[in-house]
């Protein structure tokens, strides 16, 4: 039996969701965008998945759009806002430990002659609201943070910044791609103007997301065709896929504080028992608030690459860094943004548990890792 | 559980066949993509890395792309590059594979608890029943025989590494991949550099160099008369005639390359022949220098048949070559590799002629 540890990757898709989406498949044969009876029930779905996802984030049903995803939802947050801005807003602020699906598009206003202002993180991790707030001027057009980072589970003081943000009268994207399902993400408690996730991070099926945009903020489309999604998303609605999105957002709803307890115990297992068996080791992000479900430890003078595939080929799924498109692994931005040296974040690997983690998994973790960080450790590995 | 190998599989036909042969061979094999090119804009390294996956897939073998692609760049392509722009004419895979592959192969074995690493060198290595000494060897195939670029490995090197395919011909290497269904069985041979696909090595050099490399310059004969210009030394290797754009009425070599002073010498090709080379950086497959001077055939680039020597060690990294008869293109970065026959004695850089 395979023990997957990466569940911040993709998760696996819960029963209820996979019954869905094929009910949906099988059942449900028409366009939602069709007047007649077939499109009226497949247009039934599609809005019983967005209510579900309205609930899960405390937001209104007309707010959400279906996207293929949470990059192509930080794309429309990112190039949708900007490009509705007009000439008077040509600034950007974000951290500079993001996603590359925040950081690239970004990237690519910025070649076109936008300014993006990158605020710092701390040696945990942690952006400074007020850093970010400091950096806003009468030009910029939107301000986009992560609220919780994919590698390292620092979640950010989003509520703090959303207040500061706001108090300046510039919109706030926040990417909850993972924090839905592991934490309380509320729209009430946090009021960010855009919010993205992905339905694959929270046992939901994977190439289905959401761009919750508040109120009636105008947002130039990315993919122009049809006028689905109120014009703001053209083409024909991934209807199973958004049903699936449905079901999993009202699990996450119903059994988020469940979830989060018995991920931060697993979780904290895992590192009391990395902490007592394994020499050299810290964790990253350490004083932070982190995810109740996320664990990255650097096990100094390793190569994480070489301990996550030993840890392979012991059944053990985890990871290392990011991964690039061959598959290899290239040192965690975000680890470097921390002020990590590039051995310190190749060192580091992350352990991320979610549903189906049992207590004995990771006792079994914590009898194999000590030999394997011991053997890692022998060489220097790449630098 | 049976023996595990990491075989190092580059995308080509020759490492998907070693890796196919150790599977049949009963061993647990893991295959291992070392991506050593990073430019994203160059897809072909990652075509590569896709090609070893789906021929991992075929054989039910694990799989992984490692990327050194810093480390390779900081340790083989810029010494490359300031080698060209000191005049000389390196031969980087040697010093890859040495120091660079199969190091790093061999610490990533062990990390994953396997007992050897393979690739799919033509080439082999023998052990004496009696004494235990491992031997290196020609590969069977004498066309694409690969020794040449592995004189360097150390004897520890060796007791830990397999040439699955080093019996083989090249054909026979094919026919295994055609049967086995083998994505790769078809896939042409990967020519020049890995890092200089396009055999550019001069655009390469100033790629990696950026505004190193030396301007125009001039060309001079063996009087040290000018009788014309370059454009940059490093587009110039010693022995080379194409590319020399100048009218003497009789075919001339470039004899020397003085990068101190910018300036290519040229040469009628009857002057070139060298007695001799000298030798550095030279090692021994069996572990040290042998007492007395020894007969051998000395390749002094990949494509070269062999002269009969003597080789004269020196001290025991350096060691005179001493021709039978003139050798032309005795160049200065390159390889002079000694065999006994099919053995790999041993080897070590040229430094120059003895003159």
């Amino acid at each position: 039996m395979r023990i997957y540890l990466d569940h911040n990757a993709t998760t696996p898709v819960r029963d209820e969701v996979a019954e869905a989406v094929l009910r949906v498949l099988r059942d449900v044969p028409g366009n939602p965008s069709s007047a007649h009876t077939e499109g009226a029930a497949a247009r039934t779905e599609v809005e019983r998945a967005r209510e579900c996802v309205a609930a899960l984030v405390e937001a209104r049903p007309s707010e959400v759009v279906f996207t293929g995803g949470a990059t192509e939802s930080n794309n429309l947050a990112i190039f949708g806002v900007a490009r509705a801005a007009g000439t008077m807003g040509r600034h950007l602020v974000t951290s500079a430990a993001e996603h590359p699906s925040v950081e690239e598009p970004l990237a690519a206003l910025e070649a076109e002659g936008f300014r993006v202002t990158r605020v710092p993180v701390d040696a945990d991790g942690l952006v400074d609201p007020f850093a970010v707030a400091a950096a806003i001027t009468p030009e910029t057009a939107l301000v986009s943070i992560l609220w919780a980072n994919n590698e390292t589970g620092v979640v950010q003081p989003v509520a703090r910044i959303a207040d500061l943000v706001r108090a300046r009268g510039v919109p706030l994207h926040v990417d909850a791609t993972q924090a839905i399902g592991k934490i309380a993400v509320s729209l009430d408690v946090v009021p960010a103007d855009l919010l993205s996730a992905s339905a694959h991070k929270f046992n939901g099926p994977k190439g289905s997301g959401f761009l919750v945009v508040r109120g009636e903020r105008t947002l130039a489309p990315c993919l122009r065709g049809g006028s689905q999604e109120r014009g703001r998303r053209g083409g024909t609605h991934n209807v199973a896929g958004i049903a699936g999105l449905g079901v999993a957002a009202e699990l996450a709803r119903r059994e988020l504080d469940d979830r989060a307890e018995r991920c931060a115990s697993l979780r904290d297992r895992l590192w009391s028992g990395i902490e007592a068996k394994v020499p050299h080791v810290r964790r990253n992000g350490a004083t932070a608030h982190v995810l109740p479900n996320t664990l990255c430890v650097e096990f100094r003078d390793t190569a994480g690459d070489v301990l996550l595939e030993a840890l392979d080929g012991e059944g053990i799924a985890v990871s290392a860094g990011a991964a690039c498109a061959s598959g290899s692994v290239h040192p965690s931005r975000t680890l470097l943004a921390m002020g990590r040296s590039t051995a310190e974040a190749r060192a580091s690997l992350r352990f991320s548990v979610g549903h189906g983690t049992t207590e004995a998994q990771i006792e079994r973790v914590l009898a194999l890792l000590p030999d394997l960080v011991a053997r890692v450790r022998t060489l220097a590995g790449p630098t | 559980m049976s023996e595990r190998v990491v075989v190092a599989m580059s995308g080509g036909v020759d490492s998907s066949v070693a890796a196919a042969i150790l599977v049949e061979q009963g061993f647990e094999v893991i295959g291992v993509t070392l991506r050593l090119v990073g430019d994203a804009s160059r897809c072909c390294s990652l075509d590569d890395a896709e090609d070893a996956r789906r021929v991992a897939e075929n054989l039910g073998i694990r799989f992984y792309v490692a990327d050194y692609s810093d480390a390779f760049r900081r340790e083989v392509m810029e010494p490359f590059a300031d080698s060209y722009l000191a005049g000389r004419t390196p031969i980087p895979c040697v010093g890859c594979n040495q120091r660079f592959k199969f190091r790093h192969l061999l610490e990533r074995s062990r990390a994953l608890g396997a007992a050897a690493v393979a690739t799919g060198h033509y080439a082999r290595i023998e052990r004496d029943p009696a004494s235990g000494a491992l031997s290196l060897l020609r590969g069977v195939d004498g066309r694409k025989d690969q020794s040449y670029f592995l004189f360097d490995l150390r004897p520890e090197q060796l007791a830990q590494i397999r040439f699955p395919i080093g019996e083989l011909q090249k054909d026979e290497v094919r026919a295994r991949a055609r049967a086995l269904g083998l994505a790769t069985a078809d896939k042409p041979e990967s020519q020049e550099l890995c890092f200089v696909p396009d055999g550019n090595t001069a655009a390469a050099v100033e790629r990696l160099r950026p505004g190193r490399a030396p301007g125009t310059g001039e060309i001079v004969d063996e009087a040290g008369r000018v009788i014309g210009r370059h454009d940059g030394i490093h587009h110039f290797t010693v022995g080379q005639r194409r590319g020399l754009a100048i009218a003497l009425g009789q075919r001339v070599y470039v004899k020397s390359i003085d990068a101190a002073r910018n300036r290519v010498t040229i040469a009628p090709g009857a002057s070139l022949g060298e007695s001799g080379a000298r030798v550095s950086g030279v090692s021994w497959v069996a572990g040290s220098a042998p007492d007395a001077p020894l007969r051998a055939t000395v390749r002094i680039r990949y494509r070269h048949a062999g002269a009969k020597a003597s080789v004269e060690p020196q001290t025991s990294a350096s060691a005179r070559v001493v021709f039978d008869e003139p050798v032309v293109a005795v160049t200065p970065g390159q390889a002079a590799v000694f065999y006994d026959g099919d053995v790999v004695l041993g080897g070590g850089w040229i430094d120059g002629g003895l003159a």
